[in-house]
């Protein structure tokens, strides 16, 4: 679990028809702390920060597929 | 003006002949909440916006015509070689009954683009901050479409364009800030 996640139990009602879901997740992304950016944040290398999609560490939020990995890659 | 790079944004790769991905993706090309939607809606509200923030509306709006250009290129590789059987295994039969292999602004259930997703209320904070909710719900669409597909490259390219709606919303964000602190400004006539 990254530290950008939220979880949070959902309701379980003692005649639900589905087997029960044990807790919920969401993402805080880091821009919701805040406002405006300081300037002089330290700075990912540029092919990284391309990968990252952002410059700034600071800013990043790693999000991973609830399908998995399966095929492709290099 | 705009000067057109033929590359695209960020390289698109998808390793995986999933014809129904396609179809999900559309909800980022001509849905609600997709880069159609963001690219028109920043495009038209600059107009109508202070001078000091309309920079910001003007760059993110190009930009998003870059990652519109990049979905497209998802959904076409997806369905460039899909036949009528794979397209309609996939939910696209009516797509085929109307347009063949064509692309279309449309959402994942087929509803096409209309104006009426955008706004343009003429107030900056309010325009902002309708930006502001329109990039964070691009964000969760990018997130649910992650959650759809196993392959990786396509993986990688929505995680790098979720991650654009994240830095978008900051900058929104400080557009708000630089916005409100105007008002304290001393003037001197």
């Amino acid at each position: 679990m990254n530290s950008q996640e939220r979880v949070w139990a959902t309701y379980r009602g003692p005649f639900d028809p589905c087997p029960p879901v044990p807790f919920k997740t969401y993402v805080v992304p880091p821009n919701q702390y805040v406002n405006f950016q300081p300037p002089g944040l330290p700075q990912y290398p540029l092919p990284e920060a391309l990968r990252a999609g952002t410059l700034w560490p600071a800013f990043y939020s790693p999000y991973e597929s609830k399908a998995g990995k399966g095929k492709g890659g290099i | 003006m705009w000067i057109y790079e033929k590359k695209l944004q960020y390289p698109v790769r998808v390793s995986k002949c999933d014809v129904r991905m396609a179809r999900y993706l559309m909800e980022q090309y001509g849905g609600a909440d997709g880069e159609l939607a963001a690219a028109l809606r920043y495009m038209n509200q600059r107009y109508s916006i202070p001078d000091k923030v309309i920079g910001v509306l003007n760059d993110i709006s190009t930009e998003e015509f870059a990652h519109l250009e990049m979905i497209a290129t998802m959904i076409y590789k997806l369905t460039k070689d899909a036949s009528v059987q794979e397209l309609e295994a996939a939910g696209l039969g009516p797509n085929y009954a109307q347009r063949d292999h064509a692309l279309f602004y449309q959402n994942s259930a087929g509803v096409p683009w209309t104006a009426s997703y955008i706004q343009a209320k003429g107030d900056p904070i309010a325009d902002l901050y309708e930006d502001i909710a329109a990039e964070e719900k691009a964000r969760a669409t990018y997130q649910w479409l992650i959650d759809m597909t196993d392959d990786v490259d396509l993986q990688d390219s929505l995680k790098f364009l979720r991650e654009r709606e994240i830095i978008h919303a900051i900058r929104f964000k400080e557009s708000v800030q630089i916005l409100m602190e105007e008002k304290d400004k001393k003037r001197i006539f």
